[in-house]
């Protein structure tokens, strides 16, 4: 999710009139209030994805933020200049007040994204969501037919129920976007996803490569992609992109294992994007609690959004570029990558304050490379699933489920 | 989806589809859209022209009131405005008004 409202996604043809806020740098620049901000409502959620994004401890039901809680975050969010709201989890149907949070979000002013699993919603539910104001629906996708798709979120039927409320998104003319989180397991039919997209009547697709942290570094094994698949896959996208054009909006995020610099990780750590946990932690990303040793305020504290966001340790601990050290630190591109991802830093090399190991320039970057590739090339195959009792291998023929 | 690939020509009713909403944003003190996953600026007159938008003007009455008020000739006035309201249908922050709902 590190693609949620960042720099360079539309660049306006110069005789339209529009430009990308973001790319005025007026964010980055001065650190003010991000436009968007994700909302993690709940990390229940009925799939088991290997790969979700979800820490691996994971916050119980009965820490979640209540609904009158939730509702003063929204209006503090709108009252402070946040233009985006992304309802999250977990999935965030879970939660028997989304509708009602929905509404309040209309209601405060905030644009409203629904970032769901969709096997919990039913028709009636979809059309309450859109009775209250939604502005935009996106699925995700495990494959594009049931054998590999079930058994990657580790439950049965869950691709219908996808394909069906993705038919009723779009008869209440809600605009979709597919998001196809892709790995070893499921690369091969990235072709059959983009055109099942396009059957959906999707507005856009995400083509989301695994991140690994989390329960997918857990699962790196099973889930990293061998270089070759990786070349197809980038043909791939390129090629629909062209062919696509003005049906099909498609976004493609890469696998960093296999590049050659960083990820800007959230446009840069406390730059312009923070999420809220559903205990009520505001988080620089939403893999920043695996980083132990910070500390992250609460919306349940006496600080308001905008003190933590512009004052907490945990934001400027690795905001801007003073914190860096070499490689980093007399880098030309210090101010482009921003060292990368933290999380991925502090899994990898134990130091959230290290290069990220995915850059080249990182003298860990070598050694992970070739243990990616090798995991790759073994093709174990076994997933530990995401659960709340810190993970369960895959067993023969039951998928989890 | 019926609001893709519209052709606008000046019989026109074009207007905002419900994803894509125009808003002044009183923090920042800029307009902005607000699509999926993208916070737009658009310029000032691409803002003007945004609210004549509102799916019963036709693009001709968009283009006469526009050259009166800046006292443009017609022409080019429409030139501008066709090119502009075509690039945004093109990038999905324009639908056309339908028959049943005019």
């Amino acid at each position: 999710m590190s693609d949620l409202i960042t720099d360079g996604k539309a660049t306006a043809a110069p005789h339209d009139g529009l430009a990308v806020l973001e790319s005025r740098r007026s964010t980055a620049e001065t650190f003010g209030i991000p436009l968007a901000v994700l909302a993690e409502l709940t990390h229940r959620c009925p799939l088991q994805c290997p790969y979700c994004s979800n820490p691996v401890e994971l916050d119980r039901g009965g820490t979640e933020l209540t609904t009158d809680e939730w509702k003063k975050v929204l209006t503090e969010l709108a009252e402070i200049g946040v233009l985006q709201i992304h309802f999250s989890g977990g999935e965030p149907t879970a939660r028997k007040d989304i509708v009602e949070l929905v509404q309040h979000a209309t209601d405060v002013g905030l644009y409203s994204n629904l970032i769901t699993s969709a096997v919990l919603l039913t028709k009636e539910k979809l059309s309450a969501l859109a009775g209250a104001g939604l502005c935009h629906v996106q699925i995700s996708f495990q494959g594009n037919e049931p054998v590999v798709a079930d058994r990657v979120a580790g439950l049965k039927n869950a691709h219908q129920k996808k394909i069906e409320a993705a038919k009723w998104t779009r008869e209440l003319e809600l605009p979709l976007t597919v998001n196809a989180v892709m790995h070893r397991q499921n690369l091969h039919q990235l072709t059959d996803i983009i055109q099942m997209a396009v059957d959906l009547d999707a507005d856009r697709l995400e083509v989301a490569n695994v991140q690994y942290y989390g329960w997918a570094l857990k699962n790196r094994a099973a889930l990293m992609p061998t270089l070759e698949q990786i070349e197809e896959t980038s043909r791939i996208v390129e090629d629909a992109a062209i062919r696509l054009k003005g049906i099909l909006a498609i976004d493609y995020v890469v696998p960093d294992y296999y590049a050659l610099r960083p990820k800007k990780c959230m446009g840069g750590w406390g730059r312009q994007f923070f999420n809220i946990s559903p205990a009520g932690k505001v988080l620089p990303c939403h893999a920043a609690e695996s980083i132990t040793g910070l500390e992250f305020e609460s919306v349940r504290s006496n600080h308001s959004i905008a003190w933590i966001w512009q004052n907490s340790e945990a934001f400027n601990r690795y905001r801007g570029t003073r914190w860096m050290p070499e490689p980093c630190q007399s880098c030309e591109f210090k101010e482009i990558d921003f060292g990368g991802c933290r999380c991925q830093a502090f899994a990898l090399t134990g130091d959230a304050g290290n290069t990220d190991p995915a850059c080249t320039l990182s003298p860990m970057h070598e050694q992970i490379f070739k243990a990616a590739a090798s995991e790759a090339a073994a093709d174990n195959n076994r997933f530990l699933y995401r659960n709340f009792a810190g993970g369960t291998l895959e067993t023969e023929g039951e998928h989890g489920a | 989806m019926a609001s893709r690939n519209i052709s606008v020509s000046e019989a026109s009713r074009p207007k905002l589809p419900r994803h894509a909403r125009l808003k002044f944003d009183e923090t920042r003190q800029v307009w902005v859209i607000l699509a999926p996953e993208r916070v737009l600026a658009p310029d000032e007159i691409a803002v003007e022209v945004l609210q004549l938008c509102d799916g019963a003007r036709s693009v001709a009455d968009m283009i006469d009131q526009l050259a009166a008020k800046y006292a443009a000739p017609r022409e080019a006035i429409a030139t501008d405005v066709l090119a502009m309201l075509q690039d945004l249908a093109d990038k999905g922050f324009l639908t056309e008004a339908r028959e049943k709902t005019s």
